[in-house]
């Protein structure tokens, strides 16, 4: 078993409107030295099975193919769990 | 000539495009259940607005699996034309079938009014009844319309005449103002390099009848059925 930790987001170069709003936002809360907010997606996702190396490229396919929009976003992942 | 509306759960216009299809043009449509993998012997294959799959995860990132995009996209690359207008347009681009994508408006708002729209190409079978730099009124619906698309591949579509429409003011300006949801050089429609796909965020079927405040949707109805007919 294996728990895949996921983080999608936006490209760098990409305007990120609702991280610009949540800067204004903590900016009017008094909070200071803010200089970049950037919201994105985190999915965490269950895995059957023992092989690291086969959940691992389950992982990058499913980001590849349905979870990641390469246009606009980047994507990178974590795996726990115990397995060979 | 035959249009098949595509209809996922979540779509809404598909309505829409039937009444104008069939009542106003008095043309043939079918409505096609996304889960068929049939067109039914559509000469053009329209994906209407709406928020098929509810929009989840990205919109029209669920919708381009659906066994009908399997259809849709073999059928454009016969050369079948496909029209997606809005949440269509989305799908359009999560299935590849466009270049580009679309994102959150930068106003963070939904926007719901009209719009005017400036023709940067009449060189498709969707807009050869218009003509270059024509000023257009269409409505538009939307909260994830702002065109993005990386600088090289922008380039290609600006050399390839592939921007095919603009939002723009009343007389045909590119001004702040004028772009309703932040999209990169005002993009409100492009088309495929083969020019037979065709994308854009407006609603040409909530505009072609003018006691709805604007027929000017028509005319792209009115140059898909010249297509047809020339074909």
């Amino acid at each position: 078993m294996f728990t895949a930790k996921i983080y999608v987001t936006l490209k760098p170069g990409v305007l990120d409107a609702q991280g610009d709003t949540v800067k204004s936002a903590l900016e009017t809360l008094g909070f200071k030295g803010v200089e970049d907010v950037r919201i994105g997606k985190f999915l965490v996702i269950r895995l059957d099975g023992d092989a690291k190396e086969q959940a691992k490229a389950q992982v990058e396919e499913m980001c590849r193919r349905l979870l990641a929009n390469p246009v606009i976003e980047d994507y990178s992942y974590e795996l726990e769990g115990a397995g060979g | 000539m035959k249009f098949g509306i595509v209809v996922f759960p979540g779509s809404w216009s598909q309505q829409d495009f039937h009444h104008v299809i069939v009542d106003v043009l008095k043309e043939e449509a079918c409505y096609l259940w996304h889960k068929e993998a049939d067109l039914q012997g559509s000469d053009c294959v329209i994906l209407p607005g709406g928020f098929a799959h509810g929009d989840y995860l990205r919109t029209g990132a669920i919708a381009r699996f659906s066994p009908v995009m399997r259809e849709v996209a073999r059928f454009a690359d016969k050369g079948g034309l496909v029209l997606g207008s809005c949440n269509g347009f989305q799908i359009l681009t999560e299935a590849g079938l466009l270049p580009g994508a679309l994102l959150r408006n930068d106003c963070l708002h939904y926007r719901c009014k009209w719009v005017h729209l400036r023709v940067e190409s009449q060189r498709t079978p969707f807009t050869s009844a218009m003509h270059r730099w024509q000023v257009v009124r269409m409505p538009i619906s939307h909260g994830e319309g702002r065109f993005y698309i990386d600088q090289a591949a922008w380039r290609r579509l600006v050399d390839n005449d592939q921007i095919v429409f603009r939002y723009c003011n009343g007389s045909g300006e590119l001004t702040r103002e004028a772009n309703p949801n932040g999209s990169l050089d005002h993009v409100a429609g492009v088309c495929n390099d083969r020019r037979n796909v065709l994308g854009l965020m407006p609603h040409p079927e909530r505009a072609a009848e003018a006691i709805l405040g604007s027929d000017d949707g028509r005319l792209m109805f009115a140059s898909i059925l010249d297509a047809f007919a020339r074909a």
